[in-house]
């Protein structure tokens, strides 16, 4: 039997996965802060969520995870206006439109800053405190993207690839204290960071989303591909000899 | 206030000293920074910590409350265990004092050679005096001797804004009444002076008496109280009908001067430890692993039968033995980690108060209440009281039962809606409680049996000693509302 979350933090909660996420956890009673950059869209949710709730089961916090000093502190005060911590999820993320024959370094420190090393800042802080209590989950979003290096998008390939082994790197620190860590690699979701792109298949909405990951979360998966179906995608994708990769136009 | 503004005016937590802290019965727990000065000087600045950070303080002993009076959910644990130093012992007098970690063992240990013991004890030798005091607890000579507050002389009491309120019958009389039994609301304990009680030998003089019913172990307890120094009931909880509250009283008296032939023996404090194995082979430190097949609802039944019957065969005619101090004293620490056996859920213990009138229907009426429920509890304790004059006093004059329930995920919600009715029960025989012990009880239950005039004595102290509410713990937040509360911050 799962532990039920009584607490938990999104960051990357204004909108899409995150947001869907945020949702369904208010719904099952569990009091959730919302942590992203848009103050206005976190405090209408906040207000919906506490809303339909009937009671302060919300709070929010606007942070650009690009400020690191600010997230220790951060992270204390949250927890302690949560009055604990059960569940983290990182689900801030960007994908900048980048054209094949484009090599901008300022969007790819972007990418690194807000996909990679923002994770790695926020849920350092939880896993020292998972570690210290021995329990607790973490959950990255990832995507299929950083499965392989692809021509589309380097940067963002580079920085989900790497939340990828950061993730794997904490599972197997923190798995000996009772703290799960969990891969999450979605698909293409129907979000505003996918909207207008062209040739995406297979696309599910957000809550459908979020309903699968924290399913997969509550029985203890390490890793899931959001939905399940794309584990054979990757699976093929991962399996594709490098010299005939390199040919494909994905 | 929007959590980004908060923190910028408050300083951070050191990470390291966050722990996960439990109550004692296990079932229910907390995350907190904790503390563990050993010095006055440590406390204050733990103290002063707390208002840099925007954090309220829960005291903590050693941490023997079964529930949550010791637990402070994302703020700070002040724990006292290590500041235990023993600073007078007059050994003519009987009078000593102490620093509020020190422990009933360290207490009994050091004076009993001396030939004196603590006046009250708890069924456990590890509570600290703090704690005690905190909780004003009673041993099993409640209806002879009152709580541990009324040998209490005096004591020093911090205050969160760094004071030294020193407090006697005589000096700062309302606060000596409110802080003893104030479960940690008003100040924290820094130096208790207590007087000892005198004794001539290392033993006690024990009878054991097998009753078949409640009534007649009323009737053993009201005609006894008169003479005996000790009088416990053990119950069998599973038993009904005609033998609800059936069990074995155990009777225990102090040993006159002379009745010991070689007192100076028997005070000597190897004669007082606990034996570490059964049998002499099997060490009692795994005991609990082997009691863990019994803790159902089966295995309690037969294991309440066979002792009841067994008990039946062997003490019919109140046979008398002699035993020592602590062997009397701390049954709870004959198995050490005993609680383990209940499983990773832990237990709750149901301590409920009620008057000498009203106490034999409402008891029985909670016994067959938790049978019919099937959630019968799995160890019943019955015990004599007195009335006593410390403000949120737990104590009546009648009789308290005991009752502990195993708690798992599947009946956990059942166990406290099982609680709130034996509450109705309590509150309609013009019963009380104890926080020492409590898990379950609602704001409502527990303005109604500590009564509005007391509730609001206690505020103004409150308010007097720690108006920014800094003295704080899950169970006071429970039972009377936060000047903290979550999800709105301080």
């Amino acid at each position: 039997m799962s532990i039920p979350w009584n607490s938990a933090i999104v960051v990357g909660a204004s909108s899409g996965i995150g947001e869907a996420i945020a949702r369904r956890l208010a719904r099952e009673g569990c009091r959730v802060a919302l942590v992203a950059r848009r103050g206005d869209q976190l405090g209408r949710l906040r207000d919906e969520l506490n809303r339909s709730a009937g009671r302060d089961i919300a709070i929010v916090a606007e942070h650009d995870v690009r400020n690191r000093p600010e997230i220790p502190m951060l992270f204390q005060e949250l927890t302690r206006q949560l009055d604990g911590l059960d569940l983290i999820i990182y689900a801030a993320g960007i994908m900048p439109k980048v054209a094949v024959d484009e090599y901008d370094s300022e969007k790819d420190a972007a990418m690194m800053e807000v996909n990679t090393i923002g994770a790695m800042a926020w849920l350092n802080e939880a896993a020292a405190r998972f570690e210290r209590v021995r329990r607790g989950t973490i959950v990255g979003i990832s995507s299929i993207a950083g499965d392989r290096g692809r021509r589309g998008n380097p940067a963002y390939c580079t920085s989900k690839a790497a939340l990828d082994t950061f993730l794997e790197s904490l599972r197997n620190r923190l798995g000996r204290f009772g703290v799960r860590v969990v891969t999450i690699k979605p698909g293409f979701i129907d979000t505003e960071m996918t909207r207008g792109t062209p040739g995406l298949f297979w696309l599910i909405s957000p809550d459908r989303a979020a309903e699968l990951i924290l399913a997969a979360a509550r029985a203890g998966r390490t890793s899931a591909y959001i939905p399940g179906r794309w584990r054979f995608v990757g699976l093929v994708v991962r399996s594709i000899p490098s010299i005939l990769f390199r040919r494909l136009s994905i | 206030m929007d959590p980004r503004t908060q923190h910028e005016q408050r300083s951070l937590l050191p990470s390291q000293n966050l722990e996960r802290v439990e109550g004692w019965g296990m079932s229910s727990d907390a995350v907190s920074y904790v503390f563990r000065p050993s010095t006055l000087e440590g406390i204050t600045e733990v103290f002063a910590m707390a208002r840099r950070t925007g954090r309220s303080i829960g005291l903590r002993g050693a941490g023997r409350s079964y529930g949550d009076a010791a637990l402070n959910s994302e703020n700070i644990i002040l724990d006292l265990t290590r500041f235990c130093r023993i600073l007078e012992w007059n050994p003519e007098s009987g009078v000593i004092t102490v620093e509020s970690g020190v422990t009933i063992r360290q207490l009994w240990e050091y004076i009993l050679p001396d030939g004196w013991w603590p006046p009250v004890v708890p069924g456990t030798m590890f509570p600290t005096l703090g704690g005690c005091a905190s909780m004003n607890i009673h041993g099993k000579n409640n209806f002879r001797v009152g709580p541990i507050g009324d040998h209490i002389l005096e004591f020093d009491l911090l205050l969160p804004d760094g004071r030294i309120m020193r407090c006697s019958r005589q000096e700062n009389s309302d606060l000596f009444h409110a802080a003893i039994g104030g479960f940690g609301m008003l100040g924290c304990f820094v130096r208790l002076t207590l007087r000892m009680k005198k004794v001539y030998s290392g033993l006690l003089d024990v009878t054991a008496i097998n009753v078949r019913s409640l009534d007649a172990m009323i009737e053993v307890f009201e005609r006894r109280m008169e003479t005996a120094d000790y009088l416990v009931g053990w119950i069998d909880p599973t038993a009904g009908g005609a033998s609800t509250g059936r069990g074995v009283i155990h009777e225990a008296n102090y040993l006159k001067p002379g009745d010991d032939p070689n007192p100076a023996q028997t005070l000597r404090l190897e004669n007082q430890q606990l034996p570490d194995t059964i049998l002499g082979i099997l060490p009692k430190s795994i005991l609990w692993r082997f009691m863990r097949p019994f803790l159902n609802n089966l295995g309690v039944r037969l294991v309440n039968n066979a002792k009841f019957h067994s008990s039946a065969l062997i003490d019919r005619d109140g046979k008398s033995f002699r035993q020592s101090h602590a062997a009397f004293a701390f049954l709870l620490d004959y198995v050490p980690n005993w609680k383990r056996s209940y499983g990773s859920g832990g237990l709750i213990q149901y301590q409920s108060f009620i008057p000498e009138a009203t106490a034999a229907d409402a008891f029985r009426e909670q016994l067959t209440l938790a049978r019919r429920a099937g959630y019968p509890p799995y160890l019943a304790v019955f015990k004599r009281h007195r009335r006593d004059d410390f403000l949120m006093t737990h104590s009546v004059d009648g009789y308290s039962l005991a009752l502990d329930f195993k708690i798992t995920r599947a009946n956990r919600r059942a166990i406290w809606d099982l609680a709130g009715k034996l509450d109705a029960i309590v509150l309609k025989a013009g019963g009380r409680f104890y926080l020492a012990k409590d898990s379950t009880l609602r704001p409502e239950v527990a303005r109604e049996y500590l009564g509005d005039a007391a509730v609001a004595e206690f505020m103004r102290l409150k308010h007097l000693c720690d108006p920014d509410a800094i003295l704080e713990t899950n169970l006071s937040r429970r039972l009377f509302g936060a000047a903290a509360t979550t999800l709105h911050g301080r």
